[in-house]
């Protein structure tokens, strides 16, 4: 254990570069030739298969484990990115628990899932590492279309759109293409630059012009990128973060949960990234988990997670809590945050407790925090956009808004889980329905 | 723990399972280990005249896998010992002296010339052993040499020189068949008649187990060629079964002692060999994949078998199985069953859907929520469903008793027997008479 671990306050290199890197490497172990062979192997082939349903990209699973099985795992990984281009970030964080393999018949028979996402890495990883690209251009149809936010959804939709032919310009606010692959998903899930290696190999399709730092309502407008565009595709995530609503809320040392983890994916020395020693994460999301996993994982002694209503309610699976639990956080539900104390800097915070309809109990305690961060849920943001349905933008089965001439997908439109598969299956339809509209 | 002491042709040995003429008899350091492992036998690697033959200096073995590289067939392209025949019987002296409770069967190979017999075998019986095995099996290399298959395929050879051994010896005398002909009975009849005292099989299958795809030649490969080889190891074990069977019910072969070879693993395989009428049974590709320890479990599970049937002896079931053996023509058309489906059990994978929609009687219905359900007015208890099912006693098939109606044919199920050689439907049926 390295010497600083009791400093109090928020400080940098807390452990050293060694524990780090064990700390923050892959989450799940890529599969060997071997192992694959034999994960391959439990798989029943199941006629009209259950987890093919319940991916929200419709991989043809239990072919391409065939595929696998029969040793052409670059066959395998072609099935997979004819439905899913992201197939590779997908096998890293799909909460599959909670998808395909919840559904798998083997883990209804003896709670024993085929590893398919592991089996998904296995193949996306063997066909990417040769730096072959699966997919050529169409012909050229001479359309072009404006994509905005280069997440999932919007890597999604341009390369379909360019797999089809049409001139792709993706737009996206931030420095680097990826979205929330490069700026919010955990690091131990997308270790050694994956999300950029896999946004440069997406883009070999060709026909696609990332201009990044441009920001729509800054540097461009919907209104422009109608008028010089044949489509427009919306895939601008959720940008903005929901308040505590207390007092004291922007003390030194509270941030959002999102800040706090895009600083860490960008960090290039975990090192030198300051943390707390006694942290307090306010939420009971994917977010709020690895924000609390990965504190802990930097050094943070006590980290403390607080939900406001019971465990079975929380966002995150039951795998993710037991990841958190396992790394050492320490979980409390049935609370909500009432104040923050400090004196400039954050102190402590105060919680009552709350029943599952989260009426206040009275009772209340206060748990120790030199850092707290906020993930109690992300908001769309930005004005002029098409027609807003439950805080989203509204859309179509296939991702058209209320404007003519523009689609939306992923996090920011309505429908669907908030889930990098489903900004996948989302962006990829809308590139369908695109290609459908202009082409007649 | 029943006692699994059997006696075969006279010699005795603490228990039914030999190792087979094959690399784990190759030698004194071998077979003394395999003893004490618990074997109750050998046959020794094949000895044959000197200068003794040489084996190729490449791979000799190839094999055929499940996913987790359980070893499923292995094949091999070895040839009989490549030692010297004085060096052989020396060994096999001082281990059949020490070791008088086990079985020691000399397996041979010498040209077709009586001669060649004459002279080895008196030096065979000198070291003691229990009997001899006459190697017509081996399908590669001897037999290009006129032995091994090659006379093992002529049923007049194998009988010509069983006669020469036993007229030149006392010894008990195995003659150990090749599966490579098409009707097993013949080689085993030839035998009999040449005077064996028992027979033995299989010996290894004419095989090629893979084709290296990027060489174009046959693995395994030795500097770019490849030779067809002998098939064993669990894959064989179907095809020795009806063998030996065969073999069995051949009234003319009846009462021919048979020694059952061929994939044994386990306890039960040898359990199944020895209920379709072999004495014992002999090991090869099992202990060469695991080791002679595999031994234990074999003794273990026999010995629990024959305490739970309550048999005394492995004697007292050998065969059993035998009458049960049967012809296509004889078998019951009035059997009716129907496949039926535990719902407890399923787990709504919809294999037995897809097999039984696509490839067979499209008796199964797919309902809502993944429920599978068999349709009885279409089934014809062919079983498929049952094989691709991964679910052991999810299905099954069930009989219908006599006076319930086949909801396929429409017709009441019979009580009586009737097969195929009085139906109204075989051209050659026997008429009952008016
Ligand atoms: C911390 C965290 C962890 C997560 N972990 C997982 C996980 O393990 N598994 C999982 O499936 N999902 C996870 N998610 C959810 C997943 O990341 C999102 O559902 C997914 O990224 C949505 O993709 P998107 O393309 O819709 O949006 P985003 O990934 O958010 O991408 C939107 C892009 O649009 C750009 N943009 C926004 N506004 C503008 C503008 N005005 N002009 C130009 N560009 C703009 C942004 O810069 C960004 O690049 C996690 C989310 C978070 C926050
Ligand atoms: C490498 C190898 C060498 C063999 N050599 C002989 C031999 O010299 N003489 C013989 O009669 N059978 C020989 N056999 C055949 C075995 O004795 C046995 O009949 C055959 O392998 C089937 O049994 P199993 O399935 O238990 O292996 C050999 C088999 C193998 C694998
Ligand atoms: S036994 Fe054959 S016919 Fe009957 S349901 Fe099964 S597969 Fe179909």
């Amino acid at each position: 254990m390295a010497g600083n671990v009791f400093a109090e306050g928020v400080s940098a290199g807390r452990l050293d570069s060694e524990e780090l890197l064990r700390n923050f490497g892959d989450l799940h172990p890529p599969l060997d030739d071997h192992e694959a062979l034999v994960a391959a192997d439990r798989c029943y082939f199941c006629h009209d298969a259950p987890c093919m349903e319940a991916c929200p990209t419709s991989i043809d699973i239990p072919l391409f484990i065939r595929q696998i099985a029969t040793g052409t795992p670059d066959a395998a990984a072609k099935t997979i990115f004819n439905q899913n281009i992201l197939g590779g970030m997908c096998a890293r964080v799909c909460p599959t628990e909670q998808l395909c393999e919840e559904v798998c018949v083997r883990e209804v028979a003896e709670h024993k899932p085929v590893e398919i996402g592991r089996l998904q890495r296995y193949a996306t990883d063997g066909l990417m590492a040769k730096g072959q690209h699966p997919f050529t251009r169409g012909e050229p149809t001479g359309k072009r279309i404006a994509v905005v936010g280069a997440g999932p959804a919007g890597l999604s939709c341009a390369h379909r759109l360019a797999m089809k032919g049409h001139d792709v310009v993706l737009y996206d606010a931030r420095p680097k293409a990826g979205g929330l692959n490069e700026y919010g998903i955990a690091a131990y899930k997308t270790v050694e630059g994956f999300a950029q290696a896999e946004v440069d190999w997406l883009l070999k399709i060709g026909g696609i012009t990332v201009e990044n730092e441009k920001a729509l309502g800054r540097d461009i407008t919907l209104d422009g990128l109608k008028s010089d565009y044949d489509a427009v595709f919306l895939g601008l995530g959720l940008g903005g973060v929901n308040a505590l609503g207390l007092d004291g809320e922007d003390r030194e040392g509270m941030a959002p949960a999102t800040d706090f983890i895009a600083e860490l994916r960008q960090a290039p020395d975990l090192g030198a990234l300051p943390v707390g020693r006694d942290v307090v994460v306010i939420g009971g999301g994917m977010t709020a988990i690895d924000a609390a996993v990965q504190s802990k994982l930097l050094g943070a002694l006590n980290v403390t997670l607080v939900y406001r209503r019971g465990r079975d309610r929380m966002n995150a699976s039951v795998f993710e809590q037991d990841l958190a639990a396992s790394k050492g956080v320490r979980i409390i539900t049935n609370a909500s945050p009432v104040a923050v104390h400090g004196n400039g800097a954050v102190r402590e915070v105060e919680f009552e407790y709350t029943d599952n309809d989260l009426k206040p109990t009275g009772q209340r305690f206060r748990v120790p925090a030199d850092q707290v961060f906020k993930a109690i849920g992300q908001t769309l943001t930005g004005e002029g956009l098409p027609e807003i349905q439950d805080r989203k933008i509204k859309v179509s089965e296939t991702g058209r808004t209320s404007l003519d001439g523009v689609w939306a997908g992923g996090d920011c439109a309505s429908g669907g889980d908030d889930l990098t598969v489903t900004a996948v299956a989302e962006g990829r339809d809308a590139a369908e329905d695109i290609h459908a509209a202009l082409m007649g | 723990m029943a006692d699994l002491t059997t006696e075969f042709l006279g010699i005795k040995s603490p228990n039914p399972f030999w190792l087979a003429s094959a690399p784990p008899t190759d030698k004194e350091y071998n077979v003394r280990r395999a003893f004490e492992a618990g074997w109750g036998g050998v046959v020794w690697k094949t000895l044959g005249e000197d200068p003794p033959v040489v084996n190729v200096n490449g791979p000799r073995y190839g094999a055929i896998w499940g996913a987790d590289r359980r070893l499923l067939g292995l094949n091999n392209i070895e040839l009989i010992t490549d030692r010297s025949l004085q060096t052989n019987l020396e060994e096999i002296t001082r281990v059949k002296k020490d070791y008088p409770d086990r079985a020691v069967i000399v397996s041979l190979m010498v040209p077709c010339e009586e001669q060649a017999w004459k002279t080895i075998l008196p030096l065979v019986e000198a070291t003691g052993a229990d009997g001899v095995e006459l190697n017509f099996g081996c399908p590669h290399g001897m037999s290009e040499r006129g032995m091994g298959s090659a006379v093992g395929q002529v049923p007049e050879y194998i009988e010509m020189v069983t006669r020469w051994v036993k007229e030149n010896s006392s010894l008990p005398c195995i003659v150990k068949l090749t599966p490579n002909i098409t009707d097993i009975r013949k080689p085993a009849a030839a035998a009999k008649r040449g005077g064996a005292d028992a027979v033995s099989l299989i010996n290894t299958i004419n095989s090629i187990t893979s084709v290296n795809l990027d060489l174009f030649a046959p693995e395994p490969t030795i500097d770019g060629k490849g030779a067809h080889g002998g098939y064993c190891g669990p894959a064989v074990k179907p095809i020795a079964l009806n063998m030996v069977a065969e073999i069995a019910r051949d009234p003319e072969l009846q009462g021919l002692p048979i020694s059952g070879i061929g994939g044994v693993t386990t306890w039960k395989d040898a359990a199944e060999f020895i209920a379709l009428g072999c004495g014992n049974v002999q090991v090869c590709t099992a202990a060469m994949t695991y080791g002679f320890k595999v031994v234990q479990e074999m003794i273990s599970g026999l010995s629990d078998y024959l305490d739970d049937k309550g048999f005394a002896s492995v004697e007292e079931f050998v065969g059993r199985a035998v009458p049960n053996v049967s012809d296509w023509q004889h078998l019951n058309l009035n059997y009716i069953a129907k496949a039926r489906i535990d719902q407890d059990l399923c787990i709504s994978c919809g294999r037995c859907f897809a097999a039984c929609e696509d490839t067979s009687h499209q008796a199964i219905a797919m309902k809502p929520g993944r429920v599978f359900e068999v349709k009885d007015d279409e089934c014809v208890a062919c079983n498929l469903c049952v094989n691709v099912c991964p679910v052991e006693d999810c299905i099954t098939m069930v009989q219908l008793e006599p006076g319930q109606v086949d909801e396929r044919t429409g017709k009441v199920v019979q009580p009586e027997y009737a097969n195929w050689t009085t139906h109204p439907n075989n051209p050659g049926a026997v008429k009952a008479a008016e």
